[in-house]
């Protein structure tokens, strides 16, 4: 007879000191684990859930101004710098970490329009009302000394906007017309015209760095290549934009904020066509900022809100309110892609956090790998119904809210009455045109 | 996995030889070529790839040492790794962490999806193979028992085994004569460290029967129908002659639950915390341990319910009725989901496999039935001279089936039929319950005359999984997986009796899932509005005007209706006279006797 039975030796099974950590030993095989997907089910159930009680993203609000906040710069350096320039000709200097003001400059008369960093982060470039371009040292002066400016130049018409190229010294401002500077000169060394209207907004490529485009209150969205002569082509759209961001990863992108509450991402290449619009807001859309990831991006609305799109979705993933924000003028994505600044009419900068639930501060290895199955779970189980659900839900104000429903009905009736049009005229006579190339007017070489 | 190490050394093995006939001295290059150009002529058709290993390794002669210490293929000591590469692992391994097929991509996918489902499909692949070489490293294999050629296995008895085995194994034979309160039904925990035995006339007693150390004894002075563990060792519900009771480990009532009454088995549902309860009044009941609420009462109307029990794959409930027919249920319908006729007589007992794909019943017809219930198929019927009482599986798929007195355990009942038992035991009493202890070589018995622990080699699963369930676990560890679990528990709703259905795409058609709003909201939203004219001032809704616009309506209705059927005639048409045409050329004479 041979006989074996099954016999432990617990030392192998139990710590052998208080001191050491309990010994777990594995088995993997599936049948001594039964029901795998309803407890992984369960288990993203519950992180769905705990994400939502989690969602806690308004950090800090940033207050001092004494007039609304009319645009923001990021430091391209240093992540704890943001500048701010208000209504008032006010330009404030904040170092986040502390929350606190560290400088405070008198620079012009009437509204800061427009202000932008110098790409080494040395100075920094401010627009306003008094037809005045001026450039500052970004160092606080010392104990007794004065602000001093580095640079001042006397432009013709008012500026609306400006920013600087990303390696050369060379700057655009925008107002009647696009202007391209040089750092050492005090006229501009190109211009560029296209029918009399005037530009509330120009932008570099951050990738393809002598392009440039402009948004012009004559409805259309100008393109410039600062090698040529002449702007290269321009969309034409129903309703004006009111900015546009590059997207910082993928050269041929842009995204647009229009009046019409919507934002259009295009394709440089084709611009007869969005790639996407992105819907979702319920008044004017007044400012947007691409992550540096170049995978979602935050957009400020007159409607008090502002909202994060990823770059290729139709609605945003995330909105955020506070009953004190007014409509939000200018918004940030910070460089680190871990907040969102957004000033707003009632002279406040709030931060937030980009991803709601994020745990703040330095995770832990054991914290770090949760995290990561969790979000696993959560996108494997994301179009289970009740995850979908709970996922999906966010509150909004009851203003929102009305309006939102209000434009559904208004939408309805819309198609309603295309369809009605089209069916009661000869076959063939009203093209369809796709919801994407409804806004676009034309566009022109 | 002999064969793989075999052809891997002889691999290596050519590669040495080929390196050193490459390094040749100038004295041996030319016979060696001499040699090789003789062999070229014999052969027909050299094998190309010779042909291009010989120009590499020629064209290499300078180069070579160098490539040797780059590859690496040496060691420190210059011998070459006879085993390269990671260890084998048996395609059987493999295929036990298999999960459903793999996705098959249609030439149309494309784009996102095809990689999203590429990269998906070689994550699955790693695990498995992860999994698989995990395997290799697990401490511990399972027993054995083997019978001397002029022997068999069932003769053998227990006291022979506890004599061949080492000390702490023998100490798993155990006799426990407790004479005045019998017979004994019995219960082992999850991790199969505790005992819980409740004798008829009341004593209930739950102790680790390991260390035989007694955690609380005491006499509940009522009949006891059935006891069974909680999801952990401090708590037990007991099932007594009017209520059911739950007692913690030191014997305190904690509760009575007065909404289940007359309870004869019990079952405990551990990652759904529910405890199954059957009546004699012929009810199931679900009760949530977790919240204390009653998940679902169904009444079965099939009288007495006295065999029980449960699917440990799918949570499913079987009921065996005296009519021969196993039932099952889940809590959430009022229906059984299936009822099989298993038996002529009346159904005695009642197990099913780890797996949930074999069931094994035995019923007054003296016979024992293996079925598939996947397919719902018999596989295998022996007949019993008596018939069994008490049915149970191990983890490693033994069957223990007691007739009378004497307990027996078969081995492999789904494959091959089974001519003789693997072992067999008797007792002092009539058996009354029957477990085999998870993660233990051992069988639990409980009979008329006390308990007996019996030694059965090869029953129990020989390597835990310390996060499910750890029979060497701490208090702390304890509690910290109470927690674990009560977190994911499983609603009660999730029960089905394919739990892998819910992750996978519900392939349902519209109008199947159409159809099934229809029936939950009771109409149809989709469905066209009836016509209502609308009201019209000054004299023009009279009741003339509005049956006029009605009429007007449905006319239209009817006409599209009838341009609809026209069109349908008329394409009908078209087509019928082309395949006319096509015949009338190609008719035969014959073709006029068609009719």
């Amino acid at each position: 007879m041979k006989v074996k039975v099954l016999c432990r030796n617990p030392d192998d099974y139990v710590r052998e000191t208080t001191k050491d950590v309990q010994r777990v030993p594995r088995n993997y095989d599936p049948s001594l684990h039964p029901f795998e997907v309803p407890r992984e089910y369960t288990r993203a159930l519950n992180a769905t859930k705990l994400e939502r009680v989690f969602a806690k993203p308004f950090v800090a609000s940033l207050d001092g101004h004494r007039d609304g906040v009319n645009c923001m710069a990021k430091h391209p350096s240093s992540l704890s710098t943001l500048l701010s320039g208000s209504c008032d000709g006010e330009v404030k200097v904040w170092n986040l970490p502390t929350r606190k003001c560290v400088r405070t400059l008198q620079a012009h008369e009437g509204f800061v329009r427009g202000m932008c960093v110098r790409f080494c982060g040395a100075s920094f470039f401010t627009v306003g009302d008094d037809r005045t371009i001026k450039q500052w040292k970004m160092d606080t002066p010392g104990y007794g000394e004065e602000e001093e400016l580095l640079n001042t130049i006397l432009g013709k018409t008012v500026l609306t906007g400006i920013d600087h190229h990303q390696k050369e010294s060379l700057f655009a401002t925008c107002g009647q017309q696009v202007d391209i500077w040089d750092e050492q000169r005090s006229s501009p060394i190109r211009t560029f015209t296209w029918g009399v209207d005037s530009f509330s907004c120009v932008r570099f490529n951050p990738v393809e760095t002598e392009l440039l485009a402009s948004c012009a209150s004559d409805r259309s969205i100008v393109l410039y290549d600062m090698r040529e002569a002449n702007p290269l082509k321009k969309v034409i759209m129903s309703l004006r934009s009111n900015t546009l961001c590059w997207n910082p990863m993928e050269a041929y992108y842009f995204t647009c904020s229009n009046e019409d509450y919507n934002l259009y991402t295009f394709d440089m290449r084709r611009l007869d066509t969005p790639v996407t619009v992105h819907k979702d807001h319920v008044s004017a859309v007044l400012d947007l900022d691409y992550s540096p990831t170049g995978r979602e991006f935050v957009s400020a609305s007159f409607d008090k809100t502002i909202r994060i799109f990823p770059k290729n979705m139709g609605h945003s993933r995330e909105v955020y309110h506070t009953k004190r924000m007014q409509h939000v003028i200018c918004v940030r994505w910070s460089l680190d892609s871990r907040y969102i600044m957004a000033g707003s009419d009632e002279m406040n900068i709030r931060l937030w956090k980009a991803n709601a639930s994020e745990k703040l501060g330095v995770l832990t290895p054991r914290e770090k790998a949760a995290q990561n199955y969790s979000q696993k779970l959560k996108s494997k189980f994301q179009h289970h119904p009740q995850i979908r659900r709970i996922a999906h839900h966010r509150h909004l104000p009851k203003g929102v809210y009305l309006q939102k429903k209000e434009l559904q009905v208004m939408t309805a009736a819309r198609r309603r009455k295309e369809r009605n049009v089209k069916k009661h005229s000869k076959p063939g006579s009203i093209p369809t045109v796709a919801e994407k190339e409804k806004n676009i007017v034309a566009v022109v070489k | 996995m002999a064969a793989a190490t075999e052809v891997a050394l002889t691999e290596s093995h050519v590669g040495k030889k080929k390196k050193k006939n490459a390094v040749k001295r100038y004295w041996e290059t030319t016979e060696e070529n001499e040699t090789e150009e003789k062999n070229e002529q014999n052969r027909t058709q050299p094998n190309k790839e010779e042909r291009k290993r010989k120009t590499e390794t020629q064209g290499m002669k300078g180069g070579q040492k160098k490539k040797k210490t780059l590859k690496g293929k040496k060691t420190l000591s210059g011998n070459s790794d006879p085993f390269p590469g990671p260890a084998p692992i048996p395609k059987e391994n493999i295929q036990k962490f298999e999960r459903g097929d793999a996705t098959k991509l249609s030439s149309e996918t494309r784009g996102k999806l095809k990689h999203t489902l590429l990269h998906s499909e070689s994550a699955s692949d790693l695990a498995k193979t992860q999994a698989a070489r995990f395997d290799l490293l697990l401490p511990e294999d399972a027993g054995f028992l083997e019978a001397d050629e002029d022997e068999e296995t069932c003769t053998i008895a227990q006291e022979d085994i506890a004599e061949a085995v080492d000390i702490t194994s023998a100490t798993k034979y155990f006799n426990l004569s407790l004479t005045q309160f019998g017979p004994y039904r019995l219960d082992y925990t999850r991790n199969g460290r505790h005992l819980l035995l409740g004798g008829r006339r009341g004593h209930v007693s739950c102790f680790d029967w390991q260390s035989k150390q007694l955690m609380c004894e005491i006499n509940v002075m009522e009949t006891v129908n059935d006891v069974r563990w909680l999801h952990t060792e401090t708590m037990f519900a007991v099932a007594q002659k009017k209520w059911l009771y739950i007692y913690d480990s030191s014997g305190i009532e904690l509760h009575c639950i007065r909404r289940f009454n007359d309870v004869l088995r019990m079952q405990f549902l551990p990652y759904h915390f529910l405890l199954a309860t059957a009546s004699s009044t012929g009810f199931l009941q679900y009760l949530d341990v977790s919240v204390g609420k009653e998940v679902a009462a169904t009444c079965t109307k099939a009288g007495r319910l006295d065999v029980m029990a449960q699917n440990p794959y799918n949570a499913i409930i079987h009921l065996g009725h005296p009519t021969g027919t196993v039932t099952m249920w889940s809590p959430n319908q009022r229906e059984p989901l299936v009822k099989m006729l298993c038996h002529r007589g009346g159904v005695r007992s009642l197990a099913v496999d780890k797996t949930g794909t074999y069931m094994v019943t035995s019923g007054l017809d003296r016979r024992l039935k293996v079925f598939d219930i996947r397919a719902f198929r018999p596989l295998q019927s022996y007949g019993l001279p008596a018939g069994a009482s008490c049915l149970s599986l191990s983890q490693r798929g033994l069957l223990s089936a007691s007739t009378g007195d004497t307990v027996q355990v078969y081995k492999d009942v789904w494959g091959t039929p089974v001519k003789k038992p693997y072992m067999a035991h008797r007792v002092h009493g009539s058996v009354w319950g029957v477990q085999f202890c998870p993660f233990e070589d051992v069988l639990g018995i409980g009979h008329s005359e006390g308990f007996t622990s019996m030694i059965v080699p090869g029953a129990g699963e020989p390597n835990f999984d310390g996060l499910d369930a750890n029979p060497y676990r701490t208090v702390k560890q304890r509690q910290e997986w109470e927690v674990k679990a009560l977190l994911e528990k499983i609603q009660p709703e999730l029960i089905c009796l394919e739990p892998a259905k819910l992750g996978e795409v519900d392939r349902a058609s519209w109008e199947q899932r159409h159809r099934e709003k229809v029936e939950r909201l009771g109409f149809d939203p989709l469905a066209k509005e009836k016509f209502t004219p609308r009201q019209k001032k000054k004299g023009r809704s009279s009741t003339g005007n509005i049956q006029k616009r009605k009429k007007q309506v449905a006319h239209e209705d009817q006409r599209e209706l009838m341009t609809k059927t026209v069109e349908e005639r008329l394409i009908k048409e078209k087509e019928m006279s082309q395949k006319k045409k096509t015949t009338q050329g190609q008719g035969s004479a014959l073709d006029r006797f068609n009719k």
